[in-house]
C-alpha cells in the first residue's frame, strides 16, 4: 500500500487488534489492508463518508457480521491477544465482552426492566436481587435512571427516542462488557438528547472501552481520545484525536476534516 | 377556460378513483349486510309462537294453520296464501296453497292447540278428550292437558332412564365382545379368561332382558295415555300423549308466554338431539362436532403451520428451493377443497386408517375401525387445508420485525434460538394469530372435504363421552355445515325444514363470529403489547 507508516499511529499494548484486515462482500472488497491497535479504556472514534466502511469494520469486533452471507474475511483481529474469528472461540462469549449499541435504538418490546436486564437472563441470571441491583446500576450510568425508576415495568415503547438509546446503552452497560461498539448512536436524535449521550459517552470512558463510529465531526472531536479516518475500506488516518483534527499527516484528511471533501 | 381547468383538475386529483374505490367497499359491504340480514331475519323468527289462523273457505271446509307466506299465484296472477297445516298423518302434507278468493273469512280462534310431535310434525286443532286410565285429572279441559303431560312424567322419566342403563349395557356387551374378539384372533378364544368373559357377557345379557321387560311394561303404562283432537274440518286423531313433545295456544298466548316459549326452544336447540331426521328438535351434536372439530383442526394444524413457517424464514437458507417450497405453500391455499377430502379419504383414512386396523385392531376387520371416515381424519384433512395459511402468516409475521430488534438480541449475547423464543415469536404472535383466525374460518366454514372424510346426517354417539376411553377419535361426526346442505337439500320435506335451515346457518355463522372474535381480541391484546410501531 501507498500510505506512509507514520500516518498510521501504533498503540502500546492496544486491546483490540486489528492485522491485515480485508474484508469481501461476495468479489467486492469492502475493506482494504487495515491494521492499527485501538487502545483500551479509551474512546476511539472511527470517521469517514458514507460507505468508507465504517459500521462494516465495527461490526467485524463483535462478528455480527456472521449474520451476513457472502461476507468473507481475511487477515486478523485480536482482543486482549485471542483471536476472535477463531473457530473455537464461542461467539457468545465474544458478544458478552463486547457490546454494541446501534444507530437505531432498537428495544424490545417488552418493559424498561426486562430490556435492561435481557442481556442478564440470557446469560441465566435469576436472583432478583441482582437483576434489581443491575437494573438501578445500568439505568444509573446510562443516566435515565431518574426519569425511569418509577415505571421500570411500563413498556419501553413508551419512552422518547433519545430515552430508547439511553436504555440501550443501559441495556449494553448491564451485562458488564469490557468494550462498547457505537454505531453512530446519535444520527436519529436531536441536539438535546445528542448532547446527553454524548456526556454520557465521556462519562463511561475510563470503565470501558468505546469505540464509536460517527459521521459528525464535531462529535468525534468532542468525545474521542483517538480517530481513525477511513475512505474507501482503507485506513487513512489514525491517531490521537486533537493531534489528527488540528494536524493531519495526510492531505486527504485535511481534506475531510475542513470540509472540503466529503 | 375556466371549465375545462376545473376538469383536469377533476381528472387529477383522481376524484373518480376515489368514488370507484367508495363505491367498491359499499358493494362488498352491502352484500355482506344482505346476506347477514337475510339469515337473521329468517333465523331469529323461528321459535317466535305465530298465530294460528282458521280459514273458512267457501266449499264450506276449513283450513287451519300457520299463514307462511302470501303471494300473486305466478299461473293466474291472484293473491293466493301458503298454510303450514302441519297433521301430515292425516293430510300427507304440512304445507298448503289456498287461493284467496276461496276463502270467505279468516278467523283466529283462542283454543286451538298446537302440538309438537315426536313424529309427523305439528298436529293443529282442538282438544275433544282425555283418555287417562288410572290419571286424576283436574276437570278443566286446557289445564288438564297439561296435568295429564306432567302427570305421566315420573314415568317417561322413569322410561328414559332404563334406556339409558340398557344403552350403557350395551356398551358393556360391545366391549366385552371386542374382547373376546381379540381373543378369538389370538386363537385363545377356550381360555380361562375367555370363559369368563363369556360368563360375564351372559350375565350382563340376563340384566338386559330383565331390564327390557320393564321398559316394556312401563312403556305400556306411558302409552295408555291418549288424547283426542279434532282437525279443523272435524277430523278426529287420537295422539299418544307420550309423543306430545310440547304444546301451545298461540292465540291466547301471552307476551310473557311467547317469550318464555322462545326460550325453550332455544334451549332445545342449543342442547337437545335433533328429531325426524333432523329438520326438528336440537342441534347440540351438531355444535359439538363443529367446535370439536375447529378445536382438533387447530391442535395439528396451528404448530405445525408456525413451526414450517419458523423454518422457512429463519433457518432455511434464501435460494431457489426456498422460492420453490414458499410457491407451493402459497399454491396449496388455492387448492379445491374437495381434493383436499379426497386426499384425505386416500391418505389418512384408506392409507394409515386402514394400516392402523391391522396393527392395533386386526380382530375386527373387517368392520373398519380408523379405516373409516372419523373426526380424527376430518381434523386432519381441515388442517393439511388450513396449514398453508397459518405457515404464509407466520412468515409474513417474523419477516415483519425490524432487522434491528434481531441484531440488538444477538449483540447481547444471545443465539438465534434464544432471540427467536423471547423476542421474535412474541412479537410475531400478533400476525400468526391473524393467519390462524383466517385458518379458522376457513376451516368452519368447509363442508365438502367433510363429507367424506366422516361426517354423517345422524350420529349415534359424540365423539367425546363418559364410556372408556372417553376420546373417541374414530368416530364419525355430525357438523352444523353438513346439517345444512343436509336438511336443506336431502331432507325428503324441503318446506318443512326450511326454518331449521336458517337457524342451522345463523348458528353456525354465530359460532364463527364468536370464535374469530375471542381470537381477534386476543390478537389484539398482543399487539399493542409487542408492538414496536414508532421504531
Amino acid at each position: 500500500m501507498s500510505h506512509s507508516a507514520t500516518a498510521i499511529m501504533s498503540i502500546e499494548k492496544p486491546q483490540v487488534e486489528v492485522e491485515h484486515l480485508n474484508l469481501f462482500y461476495g468479489n467486492s472488497q469492502a475493506l482494504t489492508d487495515m491494521s492499527f491497535g485501538i487502545p483500551a479504556s479509551q474512546v476511539t472514534a472511527l470517521i469517514g463518508p458514507s460507505g468508507c466502511g465504517k459500521s462494516t469494520f465495527l461490526r467485524c469486533i463483535n462478528r455480527m457480521n456472521d449474520l451476513v452471507e457472502g461476507l468473507r474475511i481475511e487477515g486478523l483481529i485480536s482482543i486482549d491477544g485471542e483471536n476472535i474469528n477463531d473457530p473455537s472461540l464461542d461467539v457468545i462469549e465474544l458478544r458478552r465482552k463486547v457490546g454494541m449499541v446501534f444507530q437505531k435504538w432498537n428495544p424490545f418490546p417488552k418493559s424498561i426492566y426486562e430490556n435492561v436486564i435481557y442481556g442478564l437472563r440470557i446469560a441465566g441470571i435469576k436472583d432478583r436481587n441482582v437483576l434489581d441491583q443491575a437494573v438501578e446500576q445500568s439505568l444509573k450510568r446510562a443516566a435515565l435512571w431518574d426519569e425511569v425508576k418509577d415505571r421500570l415495568q411500563q413498556s419501553a415503547m413508551g419512552l422518547s427516542g433519545g430515552q430508547m438509546q439511553r436504555l440501550c446503552i443501559a441495556r449494553a452497560v448491564a451485562v458488564n462488557p469490557e468494550i462498547i461498539l457505537m454505531d453512530e448512536p446519535c444520527s436519529a436524535l436531536d441536539p438535546r438528547s445528542t448532547s446527553r449521550i454524548e456526556e454520557l459517552i465521556r462519562e463511561l470512558r475510563g470503565e470501558y472501552t468505546i469505540i464509536i463510529v460517527t459521521h459528525n465531526m464535531q462529535q468525534a472531536a468532542r468525545i474521542s481520545d483517538y480517530t481513525a479516518y477511513m475512505y474507501l475500506g482503507e485506513l487513512i488516518e489514525y491517531g490521537p484525536t486533537q493531534k489528527l483534527f488540528t494536524v493531519p499527516e495526510r492531505k486527504e484528511t485535511e481534506d475531510y476534516i475542513t470540509g472540503r471533501f466529503g | 377556460m375556466a371549465t375545462k381547468k376545473s376538469t383536469t383538475k377533476f381528472w387529477r386529483q383522481g376524484e373518480p378513483f376515489v368514488w370507484g374505490t367508495a363505491l367498491a367497499l359499499t358493494l362488498v359491504l352491502c352484500m355482506t349486510l344482505l346476506l347477514f340480514y337475510v339469515v337473521l331475519a329468517n333465523g331469529i323468527t323461528v321459535f317466535w309462537p305465530k298465530n294460528v289462523t282458521l280459514a273458512t273457505l267457501n266449499n264450506g271446509g276449513y283450513a287451519l294453520g300457520e299463514v307462511v307466506k302470501d303471494e300473486e299465484n305466478p299461473g293466474t296472477g291472484k293473491k293466493r296464501f301458503q298454510f303450514k297445516i302441519g297433521n301430515r298423518d292425516l293430510y300427507g302434507l304440512d304445507f298448503k296453497w289456498i287461493d284467496a278468493e276461496e276463502i270467505t273469512n279468516f278467523s283466529t280462534p283462542p283454543d286451538i292447540y298446537v302440538l309438537e310431535r315426536q313424529e309427523n310434525g305439528n298436529f293443529y286443532g282442538s282438544l275433544k278428550e282425555l283418555k287417562t286410565p288410572g290419571l286424576v285429572l283436574p276437570v278443566e279441559k286446557n289445564e288438564s292437558l297439561q296435568a295429564a303431560l306432567d302427570s305421566i312424567e315420573p314415568q317417561r322419566l322413569e322410561v328414559e332412564k332404563i334406556d339409558r342403563q340398557i344403552a350403557a349395557l350395551n356398551d358393556k356387551v360391545e366391549q366385552n365382545n371386542n374382547k373376546l374378539l381379540k381373543l378369538r384372533y389370538k386363537k385363545e378364544e377356550h381360555t380361562a379368561a375367555a370363559v369368563a368373559l363369556h360368563e360375564k357377557v351372559s350375565t350382563i345379557k340376563a340384566e338386559f332382558e330383565q331390564l327390557v321387560v320393564v321398559l316394556g311394561s312401563k312403556q305400556a303404562i306411558v302409552a295408555a295415555n291418549e288424547a283426542v283432537f279434532v282437525d279443523a274440518n272435524g277430523q278426529e286423531k287420537t295422539i299418544r300423549l307420550a309423543d306430545i313433545v310440547r304444546f301451545y295456544q298461540p292465540n291466547s298466548m301471552s307476551w310473557v308466554q311467547k317469550w318464555s316459549y322462545y326460550g325453550k326452544r332455544l334451549k332445545e336447540l342449543l342442547f337437545a338431539e335433533p328429531r325426524e331426521s333432523n329438520t326438528e328438535g336440537g342441534l347440540f351434536p351438531a355444535i359439538f362436532g363443529t367446535i370439536m372439530l375447529i378445536f382438533m383442526m387447530s391442535i395439528l394444524s396451528f404448530p405445525l403451520g408456525v413451526l414450517a413457517g419458523i423454518y422457512l424464514r429463519e433457518y432455511a437458507r434464501e435460494g431457489y428451493l426456498v422460492k420453490m417450497v414458499r410457491i407451493a405453500v402459497n399454491n396449496l391455499a388455492g387448492i379445491p377443497s374437495i381434493v383436499y377430502g379426497i386426499f384425505g379419504l386416500g391418505f389418512f383414512v384408506y392409507g394409515i386408517g386402514s394400516q392402523i386396523d391391522l396393527l392395533f385392531f386386526p380382530e375386527k376387520l373387517p368392520t373398519p375401525t380408523f379405516g373409516t371416515g372419523g373426526i380424527l381424519w376430518a381434523s386432519m384433512t381441515l388442517g393439511l387445508l388450513t396449514v398453508p395459511v397459518v405457515i404464509v402468516a407466520t412468515e409474513e409475521a417474523l419477516g415483519a420485525i425490524p432487522p434491528g430488534i434481531r441484531e440488538g438480541s444477538q449483540a447481547l449475547a444471545a443465539t438465534k434460538f434464544q432471540t427467536l423464543t423471547r423476542i421474535l415469536l412474541p412479537m410475531a404472535s400478533p400476525g400468526i394469530l391473524t393467519g390462524f383466525i383466517l385458518a379458522m374460518a376457513r376451516a368452519a366454514g368447509e363442508v365438502a372435504p367433510l363429507m367424506i372424510t366422516g361426517v354423517v346426517k345422524l350420529a349415534p354417539a359424540l365423539p367425546l363421552d363418559g364410556s372408556f376411553p372417553y376420546l373417541h377419535l374414530d368416530r364419525k361426526f355430525m357438523h352444523l355445515g353438513f346439517h345444512i346442505y343436509d336438511i336443506g337439500f336431502q331432507s325428503p320435506n324441503v318446506e318443512a325444514a326450511k326454518p331449521m335451515v336458517y337457524v342451522t346457518t345463523l348458528l353456525l355463522i354465530l359460532i364463527v363470529l364468536i370464535m374469530t372474535s375471542t381470537a381477534i381480541y386476543l390478537r389484539n391484546r398482543m399487539r399493542e403489547r409487542f408492538s414496536v410501531a414508532d421504531l
